[in-house]
This record gives C-alpha cells, sequence and structure tokens, in this order.
C-alpha cells in the first residue's frame, strides 16, 4: 500500500513537471518565429578605456577628390600603438556609414597597427577593406592618404608606413594604389596637402 | 574524231583476225582510254586542290627572327605546335612523361602541360589554356588563343595576338605609320613607317594596295583614315592571313615611289611624276641610280613586289619618343565603369587614340598594350625602360570625379641608387622634375581646352619604376554619364590635348631622352 502523502507529492511533481514542459514547447515555438538579426561580420573591438581626447581626423569626400581635415573626440587609450588603431577604427567609422563622403565596404576594419621603431607604422588591414574597395587611382589614393595622414598627424615620429591586408603583402589595394612600397610620411603629407578641397 | 590505225591492223594475219572477240577494241583503244584517264584525273585534281581552303599560318614577329607556322584545327579551335613556336626564339627541349608534357626554355622557365587538360603549371603558376592541351606524334599542341597569356611567362615580356589575322608580335616590335596628304594639286599622299618596309604593290580601278607580309605592320587608331579629299579621299588598313595590307583609294590613277631609305612611301598622280620627271622619286633599288635607270619604281597592276633589298631590316633597337601604357588587361579588369564598361577596354581604346594624336604630330609612339594581354606593373616598367622612351604615359580610366587627372610618381620611402644600380622603388627620382613639368603642360593644354583638369602624386606603379619622364592620365566623364569615356569625340578631344602638349615639350624631353 503507498501512503497517501507519497501518492499527492508524485501528483504534484508530475502536474509540475507537465506544466514546465508545456512551457518549455511554448518559449521554444516563440524563439523558432522570431527572425534572426541580420548578422554583423565586422570583428568586435574591445571597448576603450581611456580619456577622451580631440584629434583631428582626415576625412576623404568623394564628390570633389578632397581630403578635409576634421575634429573629433574620441576615447583613447594610453598605449601608442592602440591610439593609433583607436584612431583608424575612428576613420573607418565614419567611411562605414551608408551617408558617408567616401564609403567603404561593410566589414572594412583595421586588424592591427605596430609601431617600429624607429619611425615604421605598419597598418594591418582586413580582407574586406581590400576586397570591397572600389577601384580607381583618386578613389583608392584618397582612401591611402587619408588613413596615412591621420595616423602621422597624430603620432608623432613615424616616417614611414606599411600597409598589409590580412597580414600579407599585396599589390595593390583595388587594382591602383601600391601596398608593395613603404609609403614616405613626408611625400603622403605633401599629397594630402595637394588634396585639400579649393578654397 | 575517229581513230584509224589501218596500217597496224594490216599486219596481222585474217586467222588471227577472226579469232579475236566481237567487238574488239583497236590495239590504240587502251592508250586512248589512259589517256582520257589522266587528263581526267589530273583535271579532277586541280579541281579538288583549287576548292580546298589553303593552309593556315601564324606569323610571328620578334626581335629574334620572324617566321611563320602552321596552325592545325582541332575540337574547333585553332591549335600550334609550342615547340616549334619557341624553337626559334632559344634553346628548348621538351619531354613526354606519361600524361606530362614538359617544356623547358633556356634553362630558366619550365612549364608542365598534362593531356586533355586544359589548364597548364608554367614556372609554377596556373596557367589557363582556354581548350584542351593535345599531344600528336609527341608535339604538344596549345590553342592559339591560349598565347597571349601563356608567352609572357616563358618569354618574359608581352606579346600581342591578332588572332583574326594570323599574326603574333612579341615585344615591342611593331612598325608604325601615319600617313599625310600633302596640299598640292593633285595631292600626295605621303606615309611614314618607323621602320623600313618593303611592300608589295598592287593597284586595280580606283585603288592602290600595298600588302606587309614580311613587315610587323601595326594598325593606326583607326583602321579606316580619311582625308577630305575628292582624289585621295582615304587609306583603309586590313590584316589577313598573316599580312597587313593598306588599300588606298583613289579616283585617278596613283603610284608608289619609295624614300628615306624605305620608311616613306608617297602616293602620287602618274601624271604628276610623269611631268615632275625622274628626279622627284628616289627609290632605294640597288643599282637603278648608278646605273641612269629611271628610279621610280611604280606599281604594276597585279602584285608586282617592289625591289628593295637595299632597306636594311627592321632595327631591333627601334626608339620611340612616347611610349603609352594601357593600364590594366586580361584578368585585370580595372574598374567596373558601368555593367558592360570596363577600364581595360577604355584604356585601350584611349591609348590608340593617342597614339594616332602623338604619330599625326610627327612623334613616334608605341602602345604597351594594343590587346587583352596580361602585362604585370614591373613587365610595362621593364618594356619603358628598356625602350628609352623620351615620355612613358600610362592611361587608365574612372567613373568617379569630373574630367582627367594627370599623375606623377609619389615616390614610396626606399633605400638609395648603389653605384650606377637605380633603386627600382624609386628609379623615377631623377626624371621627377621633368615629369612634374610635362604633367604641368598636359593639365595645361587640357585646361584651355575646358576640360576639368587636376595634378597630384599617386602611389600608382609603374611609374616610380620608370627611369625617364613619366606621367599617368586617369579619364573621366565630364559628368555622371561613363558611357562618355566610349564616346570617340571624348576621347579625341582628352588625347589631341594631351599629344599637343607632349609636342609643345618635345624638346624638353627629347633632351633628356
Amino acid at each position: 500500500m503507498i501512503p497517501r502523502h507519497l501518492l499527492i507529492a508524485m501528483s504534484v511533481l508530475l502536474v509540475a513537471a507537465l506544466s514546465l514542459s508545456l512551457y518549455a514547447w511554448h518559449v521554444r515555438g516563440t524563439v523558432a518565429s522570431t527572425p534572426i538579426a541580420s548578422t554583423d561580420t565586422r570583428p568586435l573591438a574591445p571597448p576603450v578605456a581611456g580619456p577622451t581626447e580631440r584629434v583631428t581626423l582626415f576625412v576623404a569626400h568623394d564628390n570633389d577628390g578632397s581630403l578635409r581635415p576634421e575634429p573629433a573626440l574620441i576615447p583613447l587609450p594610453s598605449g601608442r600603438q592602440q591610439r593609433a588603431e583607436e584612431l583608424l577604427r575612428a576613420v573607418l567609422s565614419i567611411y562605414l556609414d551608408k551617408s558617408s563622403p567616401h564609403v567603404l565596404g561593410s566589414g572594412a576594419d583595421v586588424r592591427t597597427v605596430f609601431l617600429v621603431d624607429p619611425g615604421v607604422a605598419v597598418i594591418d588591414l582586413n580582407s574586406a577593406f581590400a576586397d570591397t574597395h572600389r577601384s580607381g587611382v583618386l578613389v583608392e589614393e584618397l582612401t591611402v592618404t587619408s588613413l596615412i595622414h591621420t595616423i602621422s598627424a597624430n603620432t608623432p615620429g613615424i616616417l614611414k608606413v606599411k600597409i598589409l591586408v590580412d597580414g600579407k603583402e599585396r599589390e595593390t589595394l583595388a587594382g591602383h594604389a601600391d601596398l608593395i612600397s613603404f609609403y614616405d610620411v613626408t611625400a603622403v603629407n605633401q599629397l594630402a596637402t595637394q588634396l585639400q578641397p579649393a578654397q | 574524231m575517229r581513230w584509224t590505225n589501218g596500217s597496224r591492223r594490216a599486219g596481222v594475219p585474217p586467222a588471227v583476225r577472226s579469232a579475236s572477240p566481237a567487238p574488239s577494241l583497236p590495239p590504240g583503244g587502251l592508250f586512248l582510254i589512259f589517256t582520257f584517264t589522266l587528263v581526267g584525273a589530273t583535271l579532277i585534281s586541280a579541281i579538288l586542290l583549287s576548292a580546298a581552303p589553303p593552309e593556315k599560318h601564324l606569323v610571328v614577329f620578334s626581335i629574334a627572327a620572324n617566321y611563320s607556322l602552321p596552325l592545325v584545327q582541332r575540337e574547333g579551335r585553332v591549335y600550334v605546335g609550342l615547340l616549334e613556336f619557341l624553337e626559334p626564339l632559344g634553346k628548348v627541349s621538351a619531354k613526354l612523361e606519361g600524361p606530362h608534357w614538359r617544356l623547358r626554355y633556356n634553362n630558366n622557365a619550365e612549364g608542365v602541360f598534362q593531356i586533355g587538360k586544359t589548364h597548364a603549371r608554367v614556372q609554377g603558376r596556373d596557367a589557363d589554356l582556354s581548350g584542351r592541351f593535345l599531344i600528336e606524334n609527341n608535339r604538344g599542341l596549345v590553342p592559339v588563343a591560349s598565347l597571349p597569356s601563356l608567352l609572357p611567362r616563358f618569354l618574359g615580356g608581352p606579346v600581342t595576338l591578332h588572332e583574326a589575322s594570323g599574326r603574333l608580335f612579341i615585344g615591342s616590335v611593331g612598325t608604325h605609320f601615319t600617313a599625310a596628304l600633302s596640299a598640292e594639286n593633285p595631292p600626295r599622299l605621303i606615309f611614314h613607317f618607323t621602320a623600313p618596309v618593303n611592300p608589295s604593290v598592287a593597284t586595280e580601278p580606283g585603288a592602290l594596295r600595298m600588302t606587309f607580309s614580311r613587315e610587323p605592320l601595326v594598325a593606326p587608331a583607326s583602321p579606316t583614315l580619311t582625308f577630305g579629299n575628292r582624289t585621295i579621299p582615304s587609306a583603309i588598313y586590313s590584316e589577313s592571313n598573316g599580312a597587313a595590307v593598306v588599300t588606298v583609294n583613289a579616283s585617278i590613277p596613283v603610284m608608289a615611289t619609295f624614300s628615306g631609305d624605305g620608311r616613306t612611301i608617297t602616293i602620287s598622280s602618274t601624271a604628276a611624276i610623269a611631268t615632275a620627271g625622274p628626279q622627284t622619286t628616289t627609290p632605294p633599288v640597288p643599282g637603278t641610280a648608278a646605273n641612269g635607270a629611271p628610279p621610280t619604281n611604280p606599281a604594276q597592276p597585279g602584285e608586282a613586289p617592289l625591289p628593295n633589298p637595299a632597306a636594311p631590316l627592321p632595327s631591333p633597337t627601334r626608339r620611340y619618343f612616347a611610349v603609352v601604357d594601357a593600364s590594366h588587361g586580361g584578368d585585370d579588369h580595372g574598374e567596373t565603369l558601368s555593367s558592360t564598361l570596363l577600364e581595360k577596354d577604355v584604356t585601350v581604346a584611349l591609348a590608340r587614340s593617342l597614339r594616332q594624336e602623338l604619330e599625326s604630330r610627327g612623334i613616334p609612339t608605341l602602345v604597351l598594350r594594343d590587346s587583352d594581354a596580361n602585362l604585370s606593373l614591373d613587365q610595362r616598367a621593364i618594356f619603358a625602360n628598356t625602350d628609352h622612351s623620351a615620355i612613358y604615359i600610362a592611361i587608365h580610366a574612372a567613373s568617379n570625379g569630373h574630367g582627367v587627372r594627370v599623375y606623377t610618381a609619389l615616390l614610396p620611402f626606399d633605400g638609395d641608387d648603389r653605384g650606377t644600380f637605380r633603386n627600382w622603388s624609386t628609379a623615377q627620382h631623377a626624371s621627377l622634375p621633368l615629369s612634374q613639368s610635362a604633367a604641368a603642360a598636359v593639365a595645361a593644354e587640357l585646361q584651355r581646352r575646358q576640360i576639368p583638369v587636376r595634378t597630384l602624386t599617386a602611389p600608382l606603379r609603374p611609374l616610380n619604376n620608370v627611369l625617364g619622364p613619366a606621367i599617368a592620365v586617369e579619364v573621366a566623364p565630364q559628368g555622371s554619364d561613363s558611357t562618355q569615356l566610349t564616346a570617340p569625340d571624348y576621347q579625341q578631344l582628352v588625347t589631341s590635348a594631351v599629344a599637343t602638349a607632349i609636342a609643345a615639350t618635345r624638346d624638353q624631353l627629347g633632351a633628356a631622352q
């Protein structure tokens, strides 16, 4: 003979189990019917810790083929290398906006920046940056000049810059701008002056 | 006609005659049948042979040798023997190992081809053959269409194929020409060639035809040259069966005379030459001038080759004043300007137009890429440097922006020259001031013609690898319509301005050559 209190406990547990099963079934159905948000393939940068600083970004404008200085307030870490990366990400965040004056393909990002003494900066871009870049002498030149001039203007001591794509050498950015050679920062700064909008 | 041979019959005894089967052939009948059969067979053979299509050949022009190779039709494609192709150009050997055919050229380039495969490995890289590789009697056959992409891997230089006419050019061997009509009455049409030529000349009613079967003559920017004159209205360039043909249309009888060591051909009225006397023409026919024979060399009706053995062979070290480089090509499309328009196609059209404009101003010009060939940036620079031209002009096209951008090299950060050896990355360094003044002259001329223009430096190879003055011209539409880039009027507006500026700075650039 099963004791009565045991029967009651068993019944309560059975009802609870059934209820939980029904609830789980309901939740599963709800999740299945909810549309999955579009996937953003961009790599997620770690949150930047550091005081906000006023910097000058050099932003390309396709409509008149110019490079314009634009002040910005961005949080910058204390490390020199991390600062350089954040500066470039700040420029890219402008270009990734669809209403940008110089749109880059989605997913374009800076993988890392190496600062090597004496005065060498190596910018490693991801493949989406180069693969989705528009082709043309001026349009590629604007991108390269924007990155190099921004990093050199805000990071003193850089004399030459090398651009890699996914950690490897690439002949050109998108068929025109040379990525084999080291860029001479002085020459790029002069080019940036040439690219200033006509007064 | 009736055959009678009674005298022979008379010698045969009657008994034998009666014993012969009836009806019997006359004794000469066999001979008659044999003769008719022979004649018939000869006639049929002649008809069949004349109806057979002529054997197709590929004529190869190179600095080392000019030669012709037989082509064969296989699997709906035209094939050529690769070993036979390379033999006149250098030391070549081939070995068949199972399904693999190994080809070695000058001990520094090796290709491995597999029977039935459409790809090969040349210099460790994959090469598309655009058709299956075939072996016949140990001969490796490749489609002719694959030669422009395949041969540069072996030869290290650009190859231009004119597939329809069976002509192939290795390196910058093309002979270019200009045509100018004099203002006299009746007019004279003067052809200037960049190398001595010796065509076969033929006349027919209303036209004079010059056939260049031995010379690597290449097309002007437009195959039809119009002169706006009733007497000599036009000249047409065409190619067929390995030869280039220039047909001059004329409403009066004309003849061709040679001068300038075979570099100049003057087409003029036969009446004018007769009136002016023999002094007007000086064809390079040996002996004729010395022995007092008329030095004129009139074209004869039909194919009448003009003897010109005194003319030197085309010089392998021919120099051009300008090298025009149609950027991109082959697998490298450049910018996709529209859904149907690629940058590589626009640059070729612009380069040809620029060559026409430059040559009409008397500037010998070489177009570095005159077909849809793959050319690396290093190869382009090597060609520009070995040619020692006075100026290198790279042509680009863009949908972005308005008008024209003229670029000079943005020199990279790199090491210094070592003695007489120039650093490859900064080879342009010494010529940069001249490049900048050429760019400024081009920009000024474009501006004068109301075309929006900018001058900039650019990290654009191979500008920095070129030793002499070098500029790049990027042509964008004046508005937002990319199809303007293909409009002949717009192309000519731009190229004419560039050519005028180059002609204006010719002395300055030539002094540095």
